[in-house]
């Protein structure tokens, strides 16, 4: 990927993902989340990961956002927006990410092997699909496997958790 | 591009995520925060799978499968997450998390 673009899509995913934290507005937090989403899939592109930018793009930006949407509009939001922040709250936040961040500096500052450039693809095309598919019912069927289970039990937890009486 | 500014790029995201988790007082919003956390250690996972590549030249795959995974857990945590707080709301009519406070000690 060219600098120029990792830099551009970079600083764009963490503004638009500063913004969904500042945004009062849950409708506003949520577009910026899109427009978070959407660099991150570029990056992805950028980084040769064709098929899980494109996942990225369908399920995230599209499925769970309109999810998000739904859920928000469906919802009278507007007495959130009088409230004002706990101070002891946002002092707290700022200060363990501000932690945070010193502390992988620190550590990529000494991970030497992270600083050599990404090695050449040398495979003549990235028949990407077709690889991770390989790989993921191949090497990992089994956990697959587990997963859709684990969307069926979401989807029945879904379907009794929106009933009218919970019992 | 080296893979170290991947990997802080990625952490910067989950710190934004994290200190949106930590300051936010509203569910929806939390739940967002939530996500961008998750999207931060997928960026890391595939800046991973791109810089290990495999002998045949190709990027390794299993990281790019365990990205998949994720997705799909989020999904469906996502719409489990949802389905909770919608029926939150309609029990309590609030998504400011300070007014559910009946677990608290």
């Amino acid at each position: 990927m060219s600098p120029v673009l990792f830099w551009f899509f970079t600083f764009l995913m963490l503004a638009f993902a500063t913004l969904v934290v500042v945004n009062r507005n849950p409708v506003a937090s949520a577009l910026s989340l899109v427009v978070t989403f959407l660099s991150l899939a570029a990056l992805f592109v950028g980084l040769n990961a064709y098929f899980i930018a494109v996942i990225q793009v369908l399920v995230y930006a599209g499925a769970v956002m309109v999810l998000f949407l739904f859920i928000i509009m469906l919802m009278d939001l507007k007495a959130e927006r009088r409230r004002k922040f706990n101070l002891l709250a946002v002092g707290g936040g700022v200060l363990v990410s501000v932690g945070f961040v010193g502390e992988l500096v620190l550590v990529l500052g000494r991970f030497k092997l992270g600083e050599s450039p990404f090695p050449a693809l040398r495979a003549e095309k990235i028949d990407d699909v077709r690889e991770v598919g390989m790989t993921l019912f191949t090497t990992h069927n089994l956990p697959f496997q587990v997963i859709g289970v684990l969307i069926l039990v979401a989807t029945i937890g879904v379907v009794i958790l929106s009933r009218r009486e919970l019992k | 591009m080296t893979l170290n500014h991947y990997l802080l790029a990625s952490g910067l995201l989950f710190a934004i995520g994290f200190a949106g988790v930590l300051l936010r007082r509203n569910i929806i919003t939390i739940f967002m925060c939530l996500e961008l956390m998750l999207n931060a250690a997928n960026l890391s996972l595939v800046a991973f799978s791109r810089f290990n590549v495999t002998p045949g030249g190709l990027p390794n795959y299993n990281a790019q499968v365990l990205v998949f995974f994720i997705i799909t857990v989020a999904a469906a945590e996502v719409a489990v997450g949802l389905a909770i707080i919608v029926a939150l709301f309609r029990a309590r009519q609030t998504t400011h998390v300070e007014d559910i406070s009946t677990l608290k000690f």
